[in-house]
């Protein structure tokens, strides 16, 4: 009896994000609120960080809600509905449950039944991550479109008393679909880690201790000048490479849209790529905090709201952060 | 190869005009980055990485803590190229 032969999976040639959507929470946190808890001043945390305001989530709003707000606006400018989705990755670390992902709970919110769903963990890097995945996700035939989002609720892990990182993090989403194209719309990965430097930027304690020892709060620290010195020295050669494999020049560039993680850093960052000037970076920064995971998607959606970039233009797109983890690719702006 | 002290200063002092627009005769020996500079930890690891360069040697973050005055990073130097 001859082996029956198995059918391959056959996925779109091409890829592309064909929409994109943000949810910034309401309440708006200035440097003043966040000195009241720690020897600071606004100059200091805008000289620093070049942070002005970041937005907090409220109490009862969840990290799943404010995904779910996001992959709305990301479906109504893409043209789909939920039932257009075949997959759902949320990338996250701050969805509080060990267990069963915010992916899951969205599918159900959104209906997309029987959609695929699942968070992935790779912090600032966790957009890039997600965008890596479903390009491959729609040309390998996995799925036809797939909605990527970032989204945190830092302030939940936020030690509000830390002056290195208290007046850093904010809470929000941002989702784009990815779906098939007729022309390419997503560049190839460039993405690593480096685990070597795993305690770098980490959760304080693991979720054992803090069952076992009563410990404090297990909030996010990080080592700012360690990860200053890697994000910008070892990075901008990540994103270089990232233009190289897509084939293109910086001068091509409509947008460059880095992970919002410290002004200074996004500063030493063009420095170092020889950004051409005329090249509009994102600095939702500013406003926004760092958002980690949702922070690319959140400054590319304002970008376009904003004009300061249009639909087809070439975006460099570069995430990195707690691992350490890192990916960037080229993308097509919806 | 080894340089001069008058050598690493004057490579020290471009590297903190560039990085902060200090000018290069601001940069004396004994001066300390923070409380008379007024260079912060970003800069400084900027400065740091660039001196790296510049002068071949490795500076870890560990290291960087302890040079507090232009003087101790021109040592710092000094001994790395030694």
């Amino acid at each position: 009896m001859s082996t029956p032969s198995l059918q391959a999976p056959r996925g779109a040639e091409h890829a592309r994000i064909l929409g994109v959507g943000g949810y910034r929470p309401e309440r708006v946190v200035t440097n003043e609120e966040i000195c009241q808890l720690i020897d600071s001043s606004d100059e200091w945390i805008r000289e620093r960080s070049g942070i002005v305001t970041r937005r907090w989530a409220a109490k009862d709003e969840s990290v799943t809600d404010m995904a779910e707000a996001a992959s709305r606006d990301a479906l109504a400018s893409a043209g789909l509905t939920g039932g257009d989705i075949d997959a759902v990755i949320v990338a996250t670390v701050t969805h509080p449950y060990q267990t069963p992902s915010a992916a899951s709970l969205l599918t159900h919110r959104l209906g997309t039944p029987g959609a695929a769903g699942f968070d992935i963990s790779a912090a600032c890097a966790g957009f890039c991550h997600g965008v890596a995945l479903a390009n491959d996700m729609v040309r390998g035939g996995t799925a036809r479109h797939v909605l990527v989002v970032g989204v945190e609720k830092l302030s939940d892990f936020t030690d509000p008393h830390d002056r290195s990182t208290a007046f850093i993090f904010g809470d929000g989403a941002g989702a784009v679909v990815v779906g098939p194209s007729d022309t390419p719309g997503i560049g190839p990965t460039v993405w690593g880690s480096d685990g070597e430097q795993w305690d770098v930027i980490s959760q304080k304690h693991s979720w054992i201790d803090v069952r076992d020892h009563t410990t404090e709060w297990p909030a996010l620290r990080m080592a700012g000048q360690q990860v200053f010195r890697w994000a910008v020295w070892q990075m901008a050669p990540v994103a270089r490479k990232a233009l190289d494999a897509a084939g293109v020049a910086a001068e091509d560039l409509g947008a460059f849209i880095p992970h919002q993680a410290n002004m200074r850093i996004i500063d030493a960052m063009i420095k170092q790529l020889r950004l051409p000037e005329r090249v509009p970076v994102a600095r939702d920064i500013a406003e926004t905090g760092n958002t980690s995971a949702a922070s690319i998607p959140l400054a590319m959606e304002r970008m376009l709201r904003e004009g300061q970039a249009a639909s087809g233009d070439l975006a460099l797109l570069i995430g990195f952060g707690a691992g350490l983890a890192y990916a960037a690719q080229v993308v097509v702006l919806p | 190869m080894a340089q001069s002290e008058q050598e690493i200063l004057e490579g020290i002092a471009e590297l903190v005009n560039e990085e902060t627009g200090l000018p290069k005769e601001s940069v004396e020996m004994d001066k300390s980055f923070t409380d008379d500079l007024d260079i912060d930890s970003l800069s400084m690891t900027s400065i740091v990485v660039q001196a790296e360069e510049k002068f071949d040697v490795k500076i870890p973050d560990e290291d960087t803590k302890n040079l507090r005055t232009v003087r101790d990073v021109v040592n710092y130097i000094q001994q790395a190229q030694g």
